[in-house]
Order: structure tokens, then sequence, then C-alpha cells
């Protein structure tokens, strides 16, 4: 009884507690990243001025006057919002084939799908800036587009396909029966069942899209380039600035993390439950 | 009108032949029921029927017209499936309304039409709910609302009685039947189940692995059953089949009798045997009888109350005209 008792009350404690400090550890970055944006480059690199300093916005100032901010931001929109549309226009009808009307191919496809995640993004590094300077299309929105859209179509398929597999066969079917063409069939009864798996998908490849880095770094100069690569050039070249770079990387992960917390239920919801139950 | 033919219809999965060639005509106004055991192929050719499953060879006519093309949405059918497959977004007016919507009927006629299908299908209280909130008695009376309402030239029926419980089932039976009265619409209606058969159809096709055994009314199905296998599947309690001595008495491979069709003493009769389990339903008593030397277990129908205990020494006497006798193939023998 005693054991039990104490056992019941060290997990009640301990439990929390632990989950409070993974919880710390994870946020500290994030809490760090935005205080160290307040102080001044010189305030920034000394230890001892953790928490005593005195706040400044002049690293915000600095980075929408002189760091064209706005530029960045707007491309990072243009891109992630275009690459989620685009995404979701070739996924939607192709998890819908794949779920609804699968071949013995369906499955060797999907695994071929998701193996095309396994190829190490450094491989094709030198081909990929190669090509598409050849091709007139480096430092484009259309480039970031296509390769944000490509780098997640497979995960994006892949969720969507989980989703449309819950909605029975046979409420297609009755569609059918009732009159539906194909596309009739998306608009009427998948989209509408699906609604929460499709949402959060759109979601979460947005999210991807905006954070991606490897890429939008290295495909882009100045025209499609996105808040990723505002970050990458507050680092290197000019040392180590790093109330600046602090101010610039608030603002980039800032609006996402303002997004994700306003759909948190939503994506929660979507990720866990099925579509229809 | 609901003539449907079936010409040569062929159906393989890959490698595996579903549905061998196979012919079949459904008169307009029929009430045709297939049955057969699962997995025999009675979904398979219903949906063959509805546009839902390539045909591998071979045409589906409907009216004269060869439709073996044309997609579901527009053969004119309506079916009803044994999981409703009600749409779980809208409500039971929008579920209703929904193939009247589809095929552009106006506003007028809809309201009109869902009134007069609720209040058939005792549904007008339920219009504005989901389906989520309706019994399953009640989702199976919504889909067949959703059914009538577009005056289809045929209604399929994919065992929609299968997922009610036993109460109920008899009362959508009845209802089923009704329905056919009165629109008197051919009705193609897929069961494993024979009672539902013996009792709904003008026509019973019995299947097994995919090939007819034999089409005709439940009476000649009863009454002359073609080969062993229907013979064994059309009647409950199953027929009674056996080979051996009185078999080649009667000039047969294999014999078969009803339970129905035998008398029973405690003193005297032509076979002799034990008495095993009594089932008591009060209107009759089934005696499963062992030790008859003919076959495992016989069973045999009383009716009213027999009182017959465990063990008790039994003789039975078949009523001779009621033979039926097979050959080899298990073909019946006039
Ligand atoms: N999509 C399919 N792919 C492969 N085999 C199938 C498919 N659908 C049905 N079958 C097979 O066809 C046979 C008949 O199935 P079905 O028509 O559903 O039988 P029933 O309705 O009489 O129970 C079964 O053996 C089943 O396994
Ligand atoms: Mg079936």
């Amino acid at each position: 009884m005693a054991i039990v008792a104490q056992h019941t009350k060290f997990s009640k404690i301990a439990w929390p507690v632990l989950a409070w400090v993974v919880a710390l550890i994870f946020f500290f970055p994030i809490f760090y990243m935005v205080l160290t944006s307040f102080k001044t480059d010189a305030d920034a690199v000394k230890p001892e001025f953790l928490f005593s300093f005195t706040p400044t916005l002049e690293n915000y100032a600095n980075m929408t006057e002189n760091y064209d901010y706005w530029r960045f931001a707007r491309n990072s929109v243009i891109t992630a919002v275009s690459a989620t549309i685009f995404t979701l226009v070739v996924a939607v009808p192709c998890a819908y084939a794949m779920a609804f009307n699968p071949t013995r191919a369906t499955k060797d496809i999907l695994m071929w799908m998701l193996s095309t995640k396994m190829l190490p993004a450094a491989a094709v590094l030198y081909p990929m800036i190669f090509m598409t300077k050849a091709a007139g299309l480096y430092d484009t929105h259309f480039l970031i587009i296509m390769v944000l859209s490509l780098i997640n179509l497979p995960i994006v398929i892949w969720m969507l396909f989980t989703y449309f597999k819950d909605i029975p066969k046979d409420i297609i079917e009755a569609g059918k029966m009732d009159g539906l063409n194909t596309w009739g069939e998306v608009r009427e009864i998948l989209i509408p069942l699906a609604w929460g798996g499709i949402a959060s998908t759109a979601l979460l490849c947005f999210i991807f899209c905006w954070n991606e880095a490897y890429w939008t770094v290295r495909l882009t100069t100045t025209d499609a380039a996105t808040l990723s690569k505002l970050i990458e050039g507050n680092r290197a070249p000019e040392g180590l600035f790093f109330g600046r770079l602090s101010a610039v990387s608030t603002a980039a992960v800032g609006p996402i993390v303002v997004l994700g917390w306003f759909c948190q239920k939503q994506l929660v919801q979507g990720l866990t439950f099925g579509a229809v139950k | 009108m609901g003539r449907i033919v079936l010409k040569d219809v062929k159906k393989s999965f890959g490698e595996t032949n579903v549905i061998p060639p196979l012919n079949l005509e459904i008169d307009d106004g029929e009430f045709v029921v297939f049955v057969g055991p699962s997995g025999c192929g009675k979904s398979t050719l219903l949906r063959m029927i509805a546009g839902l499953e390539d045909l591998t060879a071979g045409d589906v006519e409907i009216d004269g017209n060869v439709v073996t093309e044309v997609p579901p949405s527009k053969r004119g059918l309506a079916m009803v499936f044994q999981s409703y497959a009600l749409y779980p977004h809208m409500t039971v007016r929008k579920n209703i309304a929904f193939p009247m919507r589809m095929a552009g009927i106006d506003e007028e006629t809809q309201k009109a039409k869902i009134e007069a299908a609720a209040t058939s299908l005792n549904l007008t209280d339920y219009l504005d709910r989901k389906p989520g909130q309706l019994s399953g008695g009640q989702r199976q009376r919504v889909a067949i609302g959703r059914a009538i309402v577009r005056e289809p030239a045929a209604f399929l029926f994919d065992e929609p009685l299968s997922n009610l419980d036993a109460a109920l089932r008899v009362g959508m039976r009845l209802e089923i039947m009704e329905l056919h009265e009165k629109l008197k619409t051919t009705m193609i209606y897929v069961t494993h189940d024979q009672v539902e058969a013996m009792t709904m159809a003008d026509k019973i096709v019995v299947l097994q692995a995919g090939v007819i055994e034999q089409v005709g009314s439940p009476l000649d199905l009863y009454h002359a059953p073609r080969n062993k296998f229907v013979a064994g599947f059309i009647g409950s309690p199953k027929m009674n089949l056996f080979e051996g001595e009185e078999a080649t008495k009667r000039n047969a491979h294999t014999i078969g009798i009803r339970p129905e069709h035998m008398t029973v003493s405690k003193t005297e009769g032509l076979w002799e045997g034990t008495v095993g389990v009594a089932e008591h339903l009060g209107s009759d008593t089934f005696l499963h009888i062992h030790e008859t030397g003919l076959m495992d277990m016989m069973t045999v129908r009383v009716n009213g109350d027999f009182a017959a205990r465990h063990g008790d020494k039994i003789f039975l006497t078949p009523d001779e005209n009621q033979i039926h006798r097979f050959d080899a193939e298990g073909m019946r023998i006039e």
C-alpha cells in the first residue's frame, strides 16, 4: 500500500517536473532568440547580460529600413502560398485516384514516392544550380514554387491518401449512382468529408514551405529570396551580429508560430483523428 | 421501364474468374433475388449491372439499350447498400434531395417528393438530422428514400437488411415488398439469406461460384430443385440428402427429403433412429435424429409440439411423393 501510494505521489510530481524541464530546454533557444533580438549587438555577446540589459527596438528598425525585410517576407508569402496551393491541386486528385481506384502498383508507387525523400539534397545541389541557371530559372519565384512543391508532394500525397482511405468506398459509389461524375465526387463528397484532413495537410505543407532553407538559400540571390535567405544573409558576411540576427530570425519565424498557435486544435485533430469519425 | 438483360457477362479480377460467362433476363417490374453463399459473386453481378464494376466480357442491356460502356450515373438505376452509404455531412433532407439535385430537378418538385418520401417512410421528424443521429433502421429508410425519389428504371439492393437486428429485418422486408407492390418497378435484391429470397422474390436466381444453378419462382425451387445444391440451399431447415441403399432402391444416386415431408412415430415407421436435440418452437418442433444409418444427422419437422427426449427411439416415414431424386452428377431425376 505505502509503496504504491509513494509511487503515485512520486509520479504525480516527477512527471510534470520532467515535462516542464524538457519543455523549457526545447523552448530556451526560441526564448533566447527573442530576448537577444531586443539587445544591441554589443550586449548580445556578453553572457552576464542575459537579463540585465536595456531593451532596444533598434534591431527591428534596422531590419525594416536597411535590410528590406518586407521584400523577403513578401517572397516567403508568395512562394509558400503558391507552392501549397499547387501541391494540393496535384496531390488531391492523385491521392483520390490511389485511395478509390487502386491498382496493383499503388502500394509500390506510394513507397517509391516516399523513397524520393531519402535522396540527400546535397547530392543534387550542383546539378540543380547549373540546370536552373542554364534554363534561366535561377532566382525566380517559379523555380522556388516548383522546388517547394516537389519537395512536399510525397508527404502531402501520403497524408491525403490516409485521410481519403478513411472515407467508405460505398459513399463514393452511392454518389456515382446518384449522378456524380469524377469531379462531382471530389467536390460534393471527398472535399467536404476530408475537409479537416485537407486543411491540416495544407497547413503543414505551408509551414514546411515557409521554413525550407536548404534550397531557398541556394537557388536565390535577390528576386525570389525568402526570409530563410534573409537570416542566412545576416549571419556570415559581417561577423557575429547576434542582436540583428535574432531580430531577423524572430521576424521570420514569428508569423508561422502565430499561425501554428491559432491552428493548433485543427492540426492536432487533423493529425490524430480520421476524417469521418 | 426496367427490363434488364445480361448477355454472356463475364468478370475476372486479375487471374481469378468470379463470374464465368452468364446469361440472365429480368423482366420489367419483376422482383428478382440473387441468392447464394457468401463469396459466390452476387454483389459483383449486381455491381456489374449498376456499372460500378467493369465487365471483362459480354454486355448489359437496359430496356433494349446496351449500357456496358455507360457510367453508373447515366444508367438510371438506384442502389441501396448494406452499409446504407448515406452522405454523413448532409442532413436527411439533403441526402434524399441529392439525386434530384444532380438531375437538375426544380426545387418545388424536390420539396414535394421529399415530403412524400418522408411520409411514406416515417422520416418526417428526422429530416433535419444528420445520418449519424439515426438508428440503423432509420438510416436504411433514408437510403431507400434517396433511391425512390429519382424514379429509377430499377432498384438494386445489396444485402440491405444484413446490418439490422432480426426484428427490424422482418419489418423492413415487408416495407420493401410493399414498396414494390406500390411502385411496380423492377427490383434486384441480393441476399445470402434464403428465407429473404423465398419470402420476397417473384423470381429467384440461385448462384454458386458465379454460376447460375437455377432460376425460378420460390415454389419452383422448393418443389423441383434442379440439382443437389439448390435442394440443400433452399428451404429451412435444410433438406436431408443422402446416398446408399435407400437411394439405389429408388433408382437414384442421391435422394432428398425435406424435414416437413416425413411423419414421426414412437412405435413404427420406415426408418429408425435416436432423438438428439429437440428444438421446441411451439408452432413446430425440429427433431435432430441420429443413428438412422442413412446420414449423420437427419432433421425432421413436426407440426405443433412433440414430446421427445434426448435418446428416445423414433421412427420416420417419408412421403414417397416428396422424395427428390438426383443422379451421380447431382442433377435432378424427374
Ligand atoms: N475488387 C476485387 N478484387 C478481387 N477479388 C474480388 C473483388 N471483389 C470481389 N472479389 C472476389 O469475388 C468473389 C465474389 O465476391 P462478391 O461478389 O462480393 O460475393 P458475394 O456478394 O456473393 O458475397 C469473392 O471471392 C471475392 O473475393
Ligand atoms: Mg456481397
